[in-house]
């Protein structure tokens, strides 16, 4: 049950990205450029024989590379009923002609097919030359296709990103992530760390790592926006065996640092508070999330907090 | 328990009605203090909550939640919204309270997913 629910969940995705596709392709990406016409002067017969070789169902009239008429199965077969296969296909293509042009949007072309119920679009240019021929086989192909590229875009992305260890060969390989953090800065509070979880994920670190490191810097970030006097800074070390976190400010610094480390403990305002935080659990969060941590704090200098995690042991 | 089901008990509304949501919620956590979700939360919650600011949905980020439910009838605003749209996270609002919602959620199976804590202990 929850399998089926899964699956319809991942259809509701594609549809969503399908559509947005719809948009964003014109006809001219997925038509069919190698088109088989005909000359009105092409015998019925001909024409039967043409189709039948090329397994299509119809196909546009031109006379100089202009659209004069469309000749379909069904047309065809009235000419067969009528016994005229010796007739051009003049006296039986259609001239009542709906036509896309290339610039169209897909979804535009969809909406032609859903109401005239024909099966295919001759698409044309401003002097109504045809440039080329449309049916929903092409869209499918094409969104097919453009889905498909995403997903390898996608891919490149995630690859590259999860190999850059392995790519750079160098004694002491590390990435170094920079954050500045901006006091009373409620309202962007929490971002650093996300983009730090995120950055983690694509580099292809366990989710349990990246979780325990997100929730490691959101405690930082938030001390730093609460409690520093001008804000401060996270600097976010990734190697491949470990991860280096520091956070530090200018002041005023923890007066007492054995009291700030028992759960509970805060000198947090009501405003703060009412904020969700200041609940004194920050630096004893930190602590379990992380392998090793350090405090060194004075009025002098302000706080400098460091924390490592290690990779090598948790990884599953 | 099913995603939709959690927010029909607590008779909630959708607020994300376009983000795409997980089949399945595993748990339940009600708690207005971040720290002490941040501390004590286990992945794939619904987290329920009486505090309403940007900080939910950062904290719900980072601590793998599948649902906030905003309780006792408070509305985020665009900002909150908006947030959520574009982190991809669902956000729900309900008129009952933190208790109520617990109860309910629990009543029908739902279990919690709030760790235990070992607090004190001493490096």
């Amino acid at each position: 049950m929850s399998d089926q629910a899964a699956v319809s969940d991942n259809n509701a995705g594609m549809i969503t990205r399908v559509e947005e596709l719809g948009y964003e392709l014109k006809v001219g990406q997925v038509m069919t450029t190698d088109v088989v016409t005909f000359s009105p002067e092409t015998t019925i017969l001909e024409a039967l024989d043409v189709i039948k070789q090329h397994r299509i169902s119809g196909a546009p009239v031109t006379v100089d590379g202009k659209l004069v008429g469309i000749i379909s199965m069904e047309d065809l077969i009235r000419a067969l009923r009528d016994g005229r296969i010796d007739r051009s296909v003049s006296n039986y293509m259609s001239k009542d002609l709906i036509t896309v042009k290339a610039m169209e949007k897909v979804v535009d072309a969809l909406k032609i097919f859903a109401k005239t119920k024909v099966g295919r679009l001759p698409v044309v240019d401003e002097n109504d030359k045809l440039v080329g021929l449309l049916t929903k086989g092409d869209i499918t192909n094409g969104l097919l296709n453009a889905l498909q590229r995403d997903y390898q875009a996608e891919e490149i992305i995630r690859y590259r990103a999860s190999h850059l260890f392995e790519d750079i060969e160098s004694d002491r390989t590390s990435l170094i992530l920079r954050y500045r953090i901006i006091k009373d800065d409620f309202v962007h509070g929490g971002a650093a760390s996300n983009n730090i979880k995120r950055a983690l994920l694509r580099l292809g670190a366990n989710r349990q790592i990246a979780r325990k490191c997100g929730i490691a810097v959101y405690e930082a970030e938030m001390n730093l926006i609460i409690h520093t006097n001008n804000g401060g800074f996270l600097r976010v070390e990734i190697e491949p065996h470990k991860i280096t976190i520091e956070a530090y400010d200018d002041g005023p610094g923890i007066e007492d640092v054995e009291k700030a480390l028992t759960p509970g403990y805060s000198t947090a305002t009501d405003s703060i508070r009412e904020k969700g935080f200041g609940a004194g659990m920050g630096l004893v969060n930190i602590r379990s999330c992380v392998d090793e941590m350090n405090i060194k704090s004075s009025k002098e200098s302000g706080t400098n907090l460091y924390m490592t995690m290690y990779l090598d042991k948790t990884e599953s | 328990m099913k995603f939709l089901d959690v927010i029909a008990l607590c008779e909630g509304t959708l607020l994300t009605p376009d983000v795409d949501h997980v089949p399945e919620i595993k748990g339940g956590f009600a708690g207005d203090l971040m720290s002490d979700v941040l501390a004590s939360i286990q992945s794939e919650a619904v987290l329920i909550t009486g505090l309403c600011n940007p900080q939910v949905v950062r904290t719900a980020l980072i601590a793998d939640v599948r649902l906030i439910i905003f309780a006792r009838g408070k509305n985020p605003g665009d900002e909150i919204i908006d947030l959520a749209i574009e982190e991809n996270l669902p956000v729900a609002s309900s008129h009952l309270g933190l208790y109520e919602i617990s109860g309910r959620l629990a009543q029908a199976g739902l279990p919690s997913c709030e760790m235990e804590m070992n607090l004190f202990r001493k490096d």
